[in-house]
């Protein structure tokens, strides 16, 4: 019991489970999550440069730092999605409950619809991952797997030569372009670094950089679907 | 019977020599005595957390659903003080001084001074606290000038002064609250008042949420339930401020003193139908840059004000008062309103209304100043009429306010009722026949924080704290009277609701004992009062159950008693043959052949006092429903100041 | 200086532990001019009259400042007109034969009392917690002794003009008090009189905030964009500062 109080009323504890320090975690991981879509879209998008230099910059992920590198990206970036996605599952359940009873006519004055489907958003997005992890890291296939180790370039091309695979790529791409619209932006206010005269910057470029990210990724299955990029 | 125990000695020294001549009670004593209070704004809000501060158990009651939302909070304009920051030659005396002449003479001097002492330390108080007075860029507090002053020596938090006050003693509140020094109750309204021996030492509550009727005793009560402007059924009062509880106290043996003065304010927004429920006033800090006027010819009233050329306006405030011009005190700007529209020449759809226009203040200023100073009032102007203040002038007509009369205390405000405290609007003492702009707040405050902490020592000193319990056979009585009264107004289950009565009793009111009143127009008020009242008591219907909220029972409560004190409203304007401050007796007004209006002192239409015959507080002693009240004279003795006439031109 | 017909979709409950239902009632002939909460006396004279029983919606000032009203008409507090109260609220806002739904301020920290009455208790017990600051009647200095920068000041003003109502909780979708409880925090914490407190003040009223049961901010702005006092969200940015600034002095102080 001692022990148990003792660790409830630790700092990291009770910032946890109070309301503004578990979304400052979900701000902080937020903006880990959202950097690391910006290198690695950067890093996609080297495919367009050719086989050569994607090939060169998977080789350079898989082997720097004597091959830890990857892994201590992957452990990061695990950690952070994994607070994050408790934290506003958290968050999300513990807000349907205050609002227990509904509105029979609601309405909604100001709110965008992209920060209304969070939740919804989010959760697509954790699958994709989860599929695109085994689709490409872990490469459940066998035959992405052979390519995968030899050829990422070409691992890439045919996996998006499966109009399913693209489609759900593409579907999960833009309800990320949806998160991110919101998020971003929430970020600055989560932190405090928002206020009325920087609202609508801060706004601007939430949406703008949720349309690049959105621009960036689509862009290659659509490439390799509609215009035959690498066949 | 009625001593108002005011000290003696030159009027500086007073008050210093009441608080070192009083008793104390031991720091470690004051935790065995209980107070009751009833009330949680400017004035009860900050008596309770003051007392407890001190030591003392409180119990703090409101209707409210927080202590927060009591009426004070709708206070727009300011509060004064006599800090003098501006050098404009203010100080403690002129404040006093000012008082006194803005009450017509009425007031009692001693309190009056003290509220100019301690008006200082209020405002130190509530700055220490947080409130967000309006401030220059300086960093130091700002000052503007309000109704019936010529030096500004009041302090403003744009047009929300009241509510950043209480929001200051709520926080006061909420500290003892949380401290276990006070116990709120909420959404609990007192319904009668309970004496042992003769002492108030307790009350008597119904839960509004729950219909629980309990009992609550004390060692002292205190009642700081605000005014009884409601009794006209249209003011600029909240809708729930009744008279219930001084009006209870009243009936069991506390005297009511100077019921009609009440006090019309000149700025509010013109009644539009039978339908209305309130009426919004518009602060007066108005006046300091708008200018009021009406056309000069009657034929003139249905034109579009922009239309009207200069020469076709009367300006009638600068007119007749050309030294204070629109500043003039409330109850003269609200009946020069009355007479411009009794002479034709009100505005707007009723003709009950005047022009308050900011064409001239605009183009000399500029519109972002005015936007600046009144932003808020006229966004409120706007949303109310949806006319827009900038463009058109605002149509304005006065409405009951502020009560000056109550609950009749002595100078340390405990009513003839030992035991019994009244503070803030509930009590009679300060502001004689008319308030000035700006005071209220002040005398809340000073009642809540500086003067009843230290006047009630005495009186506990005198009692075995915790000597009387609700086991008292006299408390179970009282609580049993309660429950029949409540079961008697639902089980009448006649026809009509208790707003049509309400408002019935209203209009004979604002009729007969309105802005204007005459003999006449008193007597036939006292002969259809009781029969509204009869009427009542047969026809009222009250659905639904005594164990649940039941807002028409509430209502019904308040109205029963409404219709008992508008009887002795009408007692005591009928009794006071002369015209003050805001009781203004038609038969009594300076006329052209008047000799004081020959040698200029005043104009004809004027209040006329009579020093001689009415020098004293009228404080009514209950004798029954319907029959009237004995009269006991407090004699008014003017030692620092000359009773003059009141002249403002 | 037309009337209008109405149709109304009110919330009935009889207390707490009451199912409510939507009940609907016609309101005919009603005044242009008057004001929301005039249209309702209107019909509850009418219910009276009829027999039953009325409409019970909590209401005190009717000038917008008390905060006591707090209605939610067709799923927006206080109504779709910016910056009023439904006090204020008036019906040349609405058009002959509108349907209007009339229900209480939703959340599980306000329960139902009656009909459209919710207790809104929880926030007297937030400002209880800390709201205030802690000076003794007659302790103070003379007022001018404290200069406050004149932005500071109008920045703890324009926070302090909340008046409690509790619309941000009703319009938020996820029933937070964060504007509520930010204004407060904010009105103090601006001023220097505030600054001795400003952790203690920060950490409890957040913290009797999430014990009462309200929900997170999710950076919505609906709060802002009902509130009658037009109270900023920007007080919500300051809040989380505060708070991490706050939390992280009481975790190494």
């Amino acid at each position: 019991m001692s022990a148990l109080s003792c660790c409830n009323n630790s700092a990291p504890f009770r910032f946890w489970n109070s309301s503004i320090g578990k979304k400052i975690i979900v701000a902080l991981t937020g903006i880990i999550l959202v950097g690391y879509l910006a290198g690695h879209l950067v890093g996609n998008l080297l495919i367009f440069q050719g086989e050569h230099a994607f090939n060169e910059y998977a080789h350079f992920l898989q082997t720097m730092l004597h091959g830890y590198g990857v892994w201590i990206a992957r452990i990061v970036l695990l950690g952070t999605l994994v607070l994050h996605v408790v934290a506003t599952i958290q968050l999300t359940l513990a807000n349907r409950i205050a609002r227990n009873i509904q509105y029979q006519c609601p309405d909604t004055v100001t709110a965008t619809v992209s920060s209304r489907m969070m939740i919804w958003s989010g959760s697509t997005i954790l699958a994709f991952i989860v599929f695109h992890i085994l689709h490409y890291t872990v490469r459940v296939s066998p035959t992405l797997a052979e390519l995968g180790e030899n050829n990422p370039h070409a691992m890439v091309i045919t996996g998006f030569s499966n109009v399913l695979v693209s489609l759900f790529y593409i579907v999960a791409i833009s309800l990320l372009c949806s998160h991110l619209s919101h998020g971003v932006g929430s970020i600055f206010q989560t932190l405090g670094l928002r206020s009325h005269k920087t609202a609508l910057a801060i706004d601007l470029l939430s949406r703008a950089y949720a349309l690049a990210i959105w621009l960036g990724f689509i862009s290659i299955p659509v490439a390799i679907m509609v215009f035959g990029f690498g066949k | 019977m009625l001593n108002s125990n005011i000290p003696s000695g030159p009027i500086e020294q007073k008050w210093t020599k009441h608080k070192f001549e009083s008793k104390l009670i031991n720091p470690a004593n004051k935790r065995k005595y209980k107070i009751i209070v009833v009330g949680s704004g400017l004035a009860g809000g900050s008596a309770a957390s003051t007392l407890a501060e001190l030591g003392y158990q409180v119990s703090c009651f409101c209707y409210q659903d927080s202590p927060r939302r009591a009426h004070s909070i709708a206070a727009q304009g300011g509060i004064n003080a006599a800090k003098n920051y501006r050098n404009d030659g203010d100080s403690v005396q002129r404040l006093f001084y000012d008082t006194v002449k803005g009450g017509d003479f009425r007031s009692r001097e001693a309190n009056v001074y003290r509220l100019a002492e301690v008006s200082n330390a209020i405002i130190d108080q509530a700055t220490a606290q947080g409130v967000p007075f309006a401030r220059e860029y300086g960093g130091l507090l700002d000052n503007r000038s309000f109704g019936g002053a010529q030096v500004s020596r009041t302090f403003y938090a744009r047009g929300q002064t009241g509510q950043q006050l209480l929001i200051g003693v709520y926080q006061s509140l909420a500290k003892e609250i949380s401290r276990g020094g006070v116990t709120m109750h909420s959404r609990t309204e007192m319904l009668d008042l309970v004496t042992v021996d003769g002492h108030a030492k307790g009350i008597v509550v119904r839960d509004m949420v729950t219909g629980e009727i309990s009992s609550h005793a004390a060692d002292a009560v205190i009642l700081a339930t605000g005014g009884y402007g409601n009794a006209f059924f249209l003011s600029t009062n909240a809708m729930g401020c009744n008279v219930m509880a001084a009006f209870r106290a009243h009936k069991r043996g506390a005297c009511f003193a100077n019921p009609c003065y009440t006090q019309i304010h000149p700025t509010c927004i013109p009644v539009s139908g039978e339908y209305q429920s309130k009426l919004t006033l518009m602060s007066e800090s108005l006046r300091n840059d708008g200018r009021i006027w009406v056309p000069k010819n009657a034929a003139d009233c249905g034109k579009k004000p922009s239309d009207i050329p200069e020469e076709d306006r009367d300006y009638y405030l600068e007119r007749k008062y050309p030294a204070f011009g629109n500043l003039a005190p409330r109850d003269i700007a609200s009946r020069a309103a009355k007479e411009a529209c009794d002479d034709g020449r009100g505005i707007g759809p009723s003709g009950l209304g005047v022009y308050l226009d900011f064409r001239d203040p605009i183009a000399r200023l500029g519109e972002d100043t005015i936007r600046a100073r009144y932003g808020n009032l006229f966004q409120m102007y706007e949303k109310i009429t949806g006319e827009n203040p900038y463009t058109s002038p605002m149509r304005i007509y006065p409405a009951v306010h502020y009560t000056m009369g109550g609950l009749w205390v002595d100078y340390n405000l405990m009513s003839n009722l030992p035991g019994l405290h009244v503070l803030g609007e509930a009590n009679f003492s300060d502001h004689g026949a008319n308030r000035l702009g700006a005071s209220a707040l002040m005398q809340g405050l000073a009642d809540g924080y500086f003067v009843i902490p230290a006047t009630i020592a005495p009186y506990l000193a005198s009692q075995t704290p915790g000597s009387v319990t609700t086991d008292a056979p006299e408390f179970k009585k009282v609580e049993e009277e309660v429950r029949e009264r409540v079961g008697q107004l639902i089980d009448i289950t006649g026809s009509r609701t208790v707003d049509s009565f309400h408002r019935e009793l209203g209009h004979l009111l604002w009729d007969k004992c309105g802005m204007a009143r005459d003999k006449a127009g008193l007597k036939e008020a006292l002969k259809l009062i009781p029969k509204i009242r009869e009427q009542f008591w047969k026809d009222v219907r009250i659905p639904g159950s005594g164990n649940n909220v039941n807002a028409e029972l509430e209502k019904a409560g308040r109205v029963a008693d409404f219709l008992e004190f508008a009887e002795l409203l009408c007692h005591d304007a009928h009794d006071r043959e002369e015209s003050c401050g805001g009781h203004f007796r038609s038969e009594h007004q300076f006329t052209d052949k008047s000799p004081e209006v020959k040698a200029g002192k005043t104009q004809p239409g004027e209040a006329k006092r009579n020093d001689e015959k009415f020098s004293y507080v009228a404080a009514w002693e209950f004798k029954g429903v319907g029959k009237k009240p004995k009269l006991h004279k407090e004699a008014l003795k003017y030692e620092a100041v000359k009773q003059a006439i009141r002249s403002y031109a | 200086m037309a009337n209008l017909n109405l149709t109304l979709k009110v919330w009935r409950q009889l207390n707490a532990d009451d199912h409510g239902r939507i009940e609907t009632y016609e309101a005919k002939n009603i005044p242009n001019e008057a004001s929301f909460l005039e249209m309702l006396d209107i019909v509850n004279e009418r219910i009276l009259v009829d027999g039953g029983e009325p409409i019970h919606f909590d209401h005190d000032c009717r000038e917008g400042i008390c905060g006591m009203c707090s209605l939610t008409i067709n799923g927006i507090p206080h109504g779709k007109d910016k910056g009023v109260t439904v006090c204020q609220l008036h019906m040349r806002s609405f058009k002959d034969g509108d349907t209007i739904w009339i229900e209480p301020f939703r959340s599980r920290v306000f329960p139902i009392l009656r009909d459209l009455m919710v207790d809104r208790t929880a926030f007297d017990r937030i400002i209880e917690a800390g709201g205030y600051i802690d000076i003794r009647t007659g302790a103070a200095q003379d007022a001018n002794n404290l200069p406050v920068e004149k932005d500071k000041a109008e920045a703890a003003f324009e926070a302090a003009a909340c008046i409690g109502c509790a619309a941000c909780v009703a319009a938020c979708k996820n029933s937070s008090a964060m504007l509520f409880v930010s204004a407060k925090a904010a009105h103090l914490n601006y001023l220097p009189q505030g600054a001795p407190e400003k952790q203690k003040r920060t950490l409890a009223m957040v913290r009797q905030m999430d014990a009462e049961g309200f929900g997170n901010c999710t950076n919505q702005y609906e709060c802002e964009a009902v509130c009658p006092k037009e109270i900023s969200a920007d007080n919500i940015a300051k809040l989380n500062r505060d708070y991490v600034i706050s939390s992280a002095k009481e975790a190494v102080g």
